[in-house]
């Protein structure tokens, strides 16, 4: 039996001895303190994973447990999904840390107590059954992952991502606040299931959809979904390549569970019965960013931006398969966070052994210079493919479940969506890859930003560490066993079917006698044909796309001009919409939460 | 109860919105934000608010006295630290950029975009 709260306080504990410490802590025992502490914390959130495999795990604080079902203490409510995520959390911390051995020259007890606390806040947050205790978490992720960001803060670009970073997420949590704060006046109460509890069976009024989209719009700026999906870029540009393996890998991936637990913990006895209407609304913003994240990721020609919008790609693919709102379509974007997430984390190591060889990430300055990387190469040739959704990595199985939890309710084009946007990211890497490796085409300066020097790790080495290429490898290849775990789909179908149960998770929670449990019908998921042809088809689009814009000079001469010429005016509008300034990001925030209240205003009265 | 604190609550959201879109300089954004995040406090109060309630401590009173919702006043202060953090973190980057490249103005301080 594991504690629940023992993955937060496990690394707060030991953050705060190393703070303690101090320079008396050498650099190697700060080092492996830290794999051990994150090791030990991946452990625990696995044996909860186990443990709260058919049961919610509820863990009152102080024992005060709920009387005649009103909740008087704080409780961690622990499902499979939430344990999982906090586990990937914990397991992109480990190794990065073990990366970090060798990656960065000099570097202080201070990051190791950051990417702890984060790691700590990240686990609460995922485990919390408390709707403030979760805004809390939040906070404390944001503020330990603002610092990780600045951690070069002798440079202008840190400065800046850390700056756009903070107050955005911040104004995010503020947003999610005063929602949480309507909440609390309309039912006394903090616990998800009691909030849920009082708010069912009555017809959505204001006050509650105005709750529902502070709360999810706070929500969806940290999963980095357009249009709040900014700074991610921006942070992911210019933070140190193991920080980035874990915003992109488990950190966004945190905003999209939120909003499903949310959803379906407190909101869903109102809003239930406009199933299609929220159904629609969150469609359309998946679609959104997925296709931007896609079309973004190609035009950049910085590697770090690059991976930053192809992630926001893929946390669109994510939020397509929430927004379906069966038991399949979760399962499915479940599946995808951990298979996107390792591959992505995989990709960002790799790029460290770029930034630490020769100094640099921008397309034009590798060029044909890594040709006897041969290692990196494979690793990102690889992770591009991961990304596109090539069998077996576990990214084509979980976008099976999504196409066909999209087909059963008669939304069959969303699998070309997600093929595309698929295709989209994958052909960017290899398109990189293909200049930086094979020194193919004549790359162009895409960005017109000044270059930055790389000074996580100085100037050019001749060798790479195998503690760096190891954890890359290991990635990859957790990405794609995920694929062969026995019945992994049906497990993580009925798994969701439970997690979108509010009577279950109410009646677990606050002990109340317990409606039946609904019987889900489950259709069996094994990969299906579909998907290894889609998965196919969107990495052979990927190959073909990639191929196109590195060979584009040797097409014939008028369509390649005709092409730039249609295309070029959109591009120079994307990238001047992407200003880097954050004024300008908490006006889309604005906008944003503006036409989300408008369209469920709309849709739901 | 009135409806003017939630009045306030949302005038302070969006004055200090309108602060962080338009601002010019890193000092002035930053109290933006602290602006934006005491609308929350505002917001909070006034939801747990009584007419005509006294402080929630029974020491000397009998307990079916009137109060107003302590909740939400533990609520209010988690929310204090919680800004008091993140201002601290932003001041000091401030204070960085000022001593490293002069200047306060965002405008001039960015180097990624695109």
């Amino acid at each position: 039996m594991v504690p629940a709260p023992l993955p937060v306080v496990l690394p707060l504990l030991v953050a705060a001895g190393m703070t303690a410490a101090g320079r008396r802590l050498s650099r190697r025992a700060a080092d492996l303190t830290s794999i051990l502490t994150a090791g030990a914390t991946t452990a625990l959130c696995a044996g909860l994973v186990v443990q709260s495999a058919h049961h919610y795990v509820v863990y009152w604080f102080g024992g005060w447990k709920p009387e005649h079902g009103i909740a008087l203490g704080i409780a961690f409510v622990v499902g499979p999904f939430g344990a999982g995520l906090a586990g990937l959390a914990a397991l992109l911390i480990t190794l990065a840390h073990v990366y970090s051995w060798r990656y960065f020259e000099a570097v202080g007890t201070l990051y190791h107590v950051l990417m702890l606390v984060f790691l700590a806040a990240m686990a609460g947050f995922c485990l919390s059954g408390d709707v403030f205790n979760m805004f809390v978490f939040f906070e404390l992720m944001s503020v330990s992952a603002f610092a990780l960001t600045g951690y070069l803060i002798e440079e202008s670009g840190p400065l800046q991502g850390a700056l756009n970073f903070a107050i955005t997420v911040s104004v995010a949590a503020f947003l999610m606040l005063s929602g949480i704060g309507l909440l609390y006046g309309r039912t006394g109460a903090l616990n998800l299931a009691q909030i849920g509890d009082a708010l069912a069976g009555k017809k959505p009024d204001g006050l509650v959809i105005a709750a529902f989209v502070l709360v999810s719009s706070g929500l969806l700026v940290k999963s980095a979904s357009v249009p709040f999906h900014f700074w991610l870029a921006d942070v992911e540009s210019v933070a140190p390549n193991p920080v980035c393996a874990v915003f992109s890998g488990a950190m966004v991936t945190l905003g999209v569970y939120g909003v499903g637990r949310v959803y379906w913990a407190v909101f869903e006895g109102s809003l239930g019965s406009h199933r299609a209407e929220v159904r629609g609304v969150l469609l359309g913003l998946g679609v959104v960013t997925a296709l931007l994240g896609g079309v973004m990721s190609l035009l950049q020609s910085q590697l770090k931006r690059l991976l930053a919008f192809s992630t926001i790609a893929h946390v669109g693919i994510a939020i397509i398969g929430l927004s379906l709102l069966s038991p399949l379509a979760t399962a499915g974007a479940a599946l995808y966070a951990l298979a996107h997430g390792t591959a992505k984390a995989s990709l960002f190591l790799s790029t460290g052994v770029l930034a630490h060889r020769f100094g640099t990430v921008w397309e034009d300055e590798l060029h044909g210079r890594a040709r006897r990387l041969r290692l990196a190469a494979a690793l990102f040739a690889l992770g591009a493919l991961a990304l596109s959704g090539l069998p077996p990595f576990g990214t084509f199985l979980s976008k099976g479940l999504i196409d066909d939890a999209a087909r059963q309710a008669s939304l069959g084009w969303v699998g070309g969506v997600t093929a595309l946007a698929s295709a989209l990211t994958g052909a960017a890497v290899l398109r990189f890859a293909a200049h930086a490796f094979l020194g193919w085409g004549v790359p162009e300066r895409g960005a017109p930003s000044p270059h930055e020097e790389e000074a996580e790790t100085r100037g050019e080495r001749w060798r790479t560490p195998a503690v760096m290429a190891v954890p890359a490898c290991a990635l990859l290849v957790l990405s794609a066993a995920i694929t062969f775990v026995p019945g992994i789909g049906r497990g993580a179908e009925s798994v969701a079917a439970r997690f979108q149960d509010r009577g279950v998770y109410a009646s677990q929670v606050l002990h109340v006698p317990a409606p039946i449990p609904a019987h889900h019908h489950l259709e069996p998921a094994s990969p299906s044909a579909s998907a290894v042809e889609s998965g196919l088809g969107s990495s052979v689009l990927a190959v073909l796309l990639a191929a196109a814009l590195v060979g584009r000079r040797r097409l014939p001469r008028g369509l390649g001009t005709r092409l730039a010429h249609v295309l070029r005016p959109h591009s120079s509008l994307l990238h001047s919409v992407h200003s880097g300034l954050v004024g300008d990001y908490v006006a889309w925030l604005v906008f944003g939460v503006a036409a989300l209240g408008g369209l469920f205003a709309l849709a739901l009265r | 109860m009135s409806f003017l604190p939630y009045a306030v609550s949302v005038w302070l959201f969006l004055v200090g919105l309108y602060g962080i879109v338009s601002s010019r300089n890193l000092i002035h954004l930053i109290i933006c934000l602290a602006v934006v995040q005491s609308s929350t406090y505002v917001l909070l109060l006034a939801i747990g608010y009584r007419t005509g309630a006294g402080a929630p401590v029974f020491a000397a009173v009998p307990l079916t006295t009137p109060a107003v919702d302590p909740v939400v006043q533990a609520l209010t202060l988690t929310d204090v630290v919680v800004e008091s953090t993140v201002v601290a973190l932003l001041l000091a980057i401030a204070v960085q950029a000022h001593k490293r490249f002069g200047t306060l103005d965002p405008e001039e301080l960015r180097s990624i975009r695109g």
